[in-house]
């Protein structure tokens, strides 16, 4: 009675491993044992759920949450939250977060010699409507550099973490942007082995979703891990 | 339909003004029942060095065993004040403390009952995917017919219970990412 149906695992070379010499973080911060494979049960097919309590009435906007406006090209970021069998994922929180417009955070850490906005906090965050879509409204983010290397540079990339239905569907990733010309040279971009899902995290330029004499757009679609259509045994 | 799952990136170092609104330590507010618990840990990397930039997060279940979940289908109750969710940044020592209450067992594959525990995932810089692991309770009796602690190898079993603090209600429990006693990490 209580097995569950289980979330796929990611198809191969998809994801990151945990240890990715060129980011140079990694590690000393990747586990050298291998993962213990957790067949799932209750407590990973479940997971928090959140409400419109959860989310402040300019979340989804970066460009209003102070008196004024932020420096920087205006941006709509919209796109769907779909699971792998292509079903939308309504309810789902994305919290976001980025640099400004001269690629600083908002974060004591952050001390890139570039300058801070008043106007700009970088951070936001929705759930996904019924069809599982979301857009946020935002400044495009500069790149900064980091001392992985020498003279390391982000690429421009905003930050997203979802919560879907269950724990299991959990998700950190980041967006880019098309032709930015860092990506060849950024080890986050390229730990994922995978061309083509490499690729899936460039946004595209979203002509029909820009706001005239206002805003440009990016589309960025989300797939969360989708779940078997039979239960898994024990 | 088949789509292939995004792909997993670092929250990077910065994840802290990201999550810090849905920021929580005190999992169980006035009104819900169980046995209180006060964890604290410390979150160490591969030489030691205290992760000053880690989140760790907690699903848990209610002292009923009851995931506030609507795919918890069970006899026992909710509690409305008790959502069982957590996101505790670590300090700049590497260290987070929380409180909740203790969670009942929830069912496992068949007619298996878990042992009491708590869901765990760890954000750094430096993970390019989140960690999943588990926080087992000191001497619960349940622990040694538990499925998924009988999955780990015996000799790591250790590093996903917690150990008892000072006080009757307190447990420590320390998370080494890398290295000597490494502490078990799911892929879920
Ligand atoms: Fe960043």
């Amino acid at each position: 009675m209580s097995d569950v149906k289980g979330y796929r695992r990611p198809f191969w070379d998809t994801q990151p491993d945990y240890l990715y010499p060129h980011y140079r973080s990694t590690v000393k911060r990747s586990p050298s044992r291998p993962l213990v494979v957790l067949p799932q049960t209750l407590s990973e097919v479940t997971g928090p759920l959140f409400g419109y309590d959860d989310i402040g009435g300019k979340d989804d906007d970066l460009t209003r949450q102070h008196e004024g406006a932020p420096l920087g090209e205006r941006i709509v970021v919209s796109g769907r939250v779909l699971d792998e069998n292509g079903r939308p994922v309504p309810g789902a929180l994305i919290e976001m977060w980025q640099a400004n417009a001269a690629g600083r955070y908002r974060h004591v850490s952050d001390q890139h010699d570039a300058p801070l906005d008043p106007n700009f906090s970088g951070c936001g965050r929705l759930l996904t409507d019924d069809a599982g879509r979301y857009r946020f409204m935002t400044i495009k983010p500069g790149s900064y550099p980091w001392r992985n290397h020498s003279n390391a540079w982000r690429p421009a990339h905003l930050h997203f973490a979802l919560f879907g239905l269950g724990l299991a569907q959990r998700l950190v990733t980041q967006m880019y942007f098309p032709g930015d010309p860092l990506l060849p040279y950024d080890p986050m971009y390229n730990c994922i082995p995978d061309d083509k899902a490499r690729q899936r995290l460039i946004s595209v330029f979203d002509w029909e979703n820009t706001i005239p004499e206002f805003a440009l757009a990016y589309r960025f679609d989300i797939v969360l891990r989708g779940r078997d259509s039979t239960p898994m045994g024990g | 339909m088949s789509l292939l799952a995004t792909s997993s990136q670092t929250v990077g170092p910065y994840v802290a003004i990201g999550f810090a609104r849905l920021n929580n330590d005190n999992l169980a507010p006035a009104g819900v029942t169980g046995e209180r618990i006060t964890v604290t840990g410390c979150i160490v990397d591969g030489d030691g060095e205290p992760m000053a930039d880690a989140v760790v997060e907690i699903w848990q279940a209610n002292a009923h065993g009851r995931y506030a979940h609507p795919e918890a289908v069970s006899e026992t109750p909710l509690e409305p004040a008790f959502k069982g969710f957590g996101r505790i940044p670590t300090d700049a020592s590497g260290r987070f403390r929380f409180t909740s209450i203790k969670p009942g067992r929830v069912p496992g594959a068949g007619a298996a009952m878990q042992a009491p525990h708590l869901n765990v995932l760890i954000f750094s810089r430096g993970l390019l995917k989140h960690l999943s692991t588990r926080m087992y309770f000191p001497d619960d009796p349940a622990n040694t017919e538990d499925p998924i602690l009988q999955r780990v190898p015996a000799e790591r079993r250790q590093t996903l219970i917690a150990r008892q603090g000072t006080g009757r209600h307190e447990l420590e429990w320390n998370v080494v990412v890398q290295g000597a006693g490494e502490t078990v990490f799911f892929d879920l």
